[in-house]
């Protein structure tokens, strides 16, 4: 078969299964667009380039299996960047394909050259500059197959426009790449852990989303039954356990619950599983969990240690070990350990105004959508203080029903994420709670929603602030206050209508929770404008650098006369 | 992992022979503050790979750098050098000056 390089890099992404491909076009990856012309692939043209990356985590991150994007050479991989990095942090992955000025324009500074190789190279787990239309044959199985395989991430591969534009004779296509299966873990640490669990007093699971991504949420569950194990959860394993599991401690670290971080001050095994041990969920690493071993299941050996001494490390897939260890762990009942950490569970409910009294109370906000969404609900997040409130009052009942950037902590995830999600998870709902200044940052996106007509509904907390910035400073800088209050707030209702969805403004005189239900009723995608308190902060609160033990609380409302 | 081991090492790599590998380790290096005192590489018979010597000094996250480094998918095979006197790289910089 003769073809151009264009046409196999189409042929070899449809071989991937790729049917829904995000991008925008321009100079340097037209002859791809033309090859695309016609294609079973669904284009799906974003607003910026940005925006194509997260709709493609939102995919990803819902199917766990790797979604691409596209952009131009220059400005268009630029604008790339922060959803690649974003997939990094979070072990996403994602291929991200870039146009490049013909080879002999390389290292000219050629209209829109840039060195997107060199700049893809930190935030990868692998990059490619493809010289040659035959190189694709094994870059494009080769990328997807590193992007999913181990600890998943992102890949680039980078095709200058004379690749692209090539005729190329071939014979055969290659197999498409997949995940390749792992080395198991040996059976010897893994019955040293049953020894270990078998004789701790006080053993707690430290889940992290390693859980999601390798399917061992009810393996974990059903561990931290067998063991008589509370289970704390990072926002990245958020929806592995239900919250009414009676082990279920929910999120430690810097705005877990207080009786969360209490237990593993107590506990004297911890057993990290798909967990970083990233500093906000230790706090200050040396006082974490003082008096516990550190055992810790990981597919990448390079986590074992890298903060924090294990006394145990175990790689390999979590689903795997689980299940063995499932296979040789007798029951263990542990009474009084595990009505300690019911009592700590009951002394130490997250703090919020009864409903009756404050219904757009944040917490009261996000308990409310979770009566009014599905347990199917996906609901992405922005960065900031909504995000935390969502994270410890949201009731995610399933694994791969929170998306949101933890790792980097990108504010202008949440729409275009909820976006990729909508589109991998027809006929789920999809909510994305953002706030004034993170919806900004990704607004333009609210125009490719609109043209794919998708069940998205954006929630705005609005509190006029950059909140967690105020939140800062006013516990850290004594109250002076600097470029995080919006002097002018735009009318998001007006704009949603102006990029043709529907919008709406709650109205906190009236009964505003009947206001959101009736909003989230109706058809379509919706942006609904939430006025919250302007000043509110997240509690609890542990200060960075200080010890997990060290949280802030709310203090009492001065009373009014 | 905060290990105590701080005198000189000699980690030997195997690699692909592939513009950009090179990057791919110093970029390693630099991103995760790991110190690099000296580096040497030789392409081996054939073309396909290429050998590369590092030279590290007081590098206290040895064992990360290593872990960290077959991660690599240019990087075939690390191991420790430890019959390689660290002073090499010193008699190599003195027949070049
Ligand atoms: C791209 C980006 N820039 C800056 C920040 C730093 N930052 C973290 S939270 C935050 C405020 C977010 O404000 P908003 O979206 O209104 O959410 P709120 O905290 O008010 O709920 C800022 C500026 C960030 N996380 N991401």
């Amino acid at each position: 078969m003769k073809t151009t390089g264009a046409n196999l890099l189409r042929i070899l992404l449809e071989r991937q299964g790729i049917h829904t491909l995000p991008g925008i076009p321009g100079g340097a990856i037209l002859p791809f667009y033309d090859a695309l012309h016609g294609s079973a692939i669904r284009h799906v043209l974003a607003r910026h380039e940005q925006g194509a990356g997260f709709i493609a985590q939102g995919m990803a991150r819902v199917t766990g299996r790797a979604a691409a994007c596209l952009a131009t050479s220059g400005p268009g991989a630029t604008n790339l960047l922060t959803a690649i990095a974003d997939a990094r942090l979070d072990s996403v992955p994602l291929v991200a394909i870039t146009g490049q000025v013909s080879q002999s324009l390389i290292g000219t500074d050629a209209f829109q050259e840039v060195d997107t190789y060199g700049l893809t190279l930190p935030i990868t787990k692998h990059n490619f500059l493809v010289r040659s239309a035959a190189e694709l044959l094994d870059v494009v199985p080769l990328a997807f197959q590193l992007a999913e395989s181990g600890r998943p991430g992102p890949v680039a591969i980078d095709v200058p426009k004379d690749v692209q534009n090539a005729t190329i004779e071939i014979d055969a296509l290659p197999e498409p790449g997949r995940r390749q299966p792992l080395a198991p873990c040996p059976d010897e640490p893994i019955d040293a852990l049953a020894h270990l669990l078998a004789h701790a007093q006080r053993p707690v699971l430290y889940l992290g989303g390693g859980v999601i991504s390798s399917d061992a949420s009810a393996l974990a569950r059903a561990l931290a039954h067998r063991a008589s194990a509370p289970i704390v959860s990072t926002l990245m394993a958020l929806g592995a356990i239900p919250p009414e599991d009676p082990l279920f401690m929910g999120m430690l670290g810097m705005h877990g619950t207080q009786g969360t971080n209490f237990l593993l001050e107590e506990a004297d095994l911890v057993l990290a599983i798909g967990a970083r041990f990233d500093d906000r969920a230790t706090g200050k690493v040396a006082e974490f969990c003082p008096r516990a071993t550190i055992a810790h299941i990981d597919i990448d050996p390079a986590e074992i240690g890298k903060i924090k001494t294990a006394f145990l490390g175990l790689v390999g897939d979590a689903a795997d070990i689980l299940r063995r260890l499932l296979d040789i762990l007798p029951p263990q009942t542990r009474p009084a350990w595990r009505a300690r950490a019911a009592e700590l569970r009951a002394t130490y409910p997250l703090q919020h105004p009864p409903r009756s009294e404050d219904p757009l109370h944040p917490v009261n906000l996000c308990r409310f959508l979770g009566e009014q969404l599905p347990a199917d609900a996906i609901i992405t997040t922005d960065v900031g203080q909504h995000q935390m409130w969502v994270a410890q009052a949201y009731p995610f009942r399933q694994p791969r029903t929170l998306l949101t950037s933890g790792g980097l902590g990108t504010m202008g995830f949440g729409l275009p994420a909820a976006i990729g999600a909508a589109l991998a998870a027809p006929g789920r709902r999809v909510a994305c709670v953002s706030g004034d200044g993170s919806i900004l940052m990704n607004i333009q996106e609210l125009a490719t929603l609109a043209e794919e007509n998708l069940p998205v509904a954006v929630l705005i907390f609005n509190n006029t602030h950059l909140g967690l910035v105020r939140q800062q400073q006013e516990l850290f800088y004594r109250q002076r206050y600097e470029a995080s209050r919006f002097a002018s707030s735009p009318d998001f209702a007006a704009i949603a209508r102006g990029f043709g969805v529907r919008g709406e403004r709650i109205d906190p005189m009236g009964d505003p929770l009947e206001q959101i239900s009736a909003a989230l009723a109706g058809e379509g995608p919706c942006v609904i404008d939430i006025p919250i308190h302007t000043t509110a902060n997240v509690y609890p609160m542990v200060p960075p650098g200080a010890a997990n033990r060290q949280m802030l609380i709310a203090q009492p409302e001065p009373a009014h006369a | 992992m905060p290990n105590q081991m701080t005198h000189a090492t000699i980690l030997e790599l195997t690699v692909r022979n592939h513009p950009g590998t090179m990057s791919h380790i110093t970029g390693l290096f630099a991103r995760r503050a790991f110190n690099l005192e000296a580096i040497l590489v030789v392409p081996l018979p054939g073309g396909e790979n290429s050998r590369i010597l590092l030279h590290m000094a007081n590098e206290p996250k040895l064992e990360q750098v290593e872990r960290q480094l077959v991660k690599l998918h240019d990087v075939l095979s690390v191991r420790q050098r430890t019959d390689l006197a660290p002073d090499i790289f010193q008699q190599l910089a003195r027949t070049l000056a």
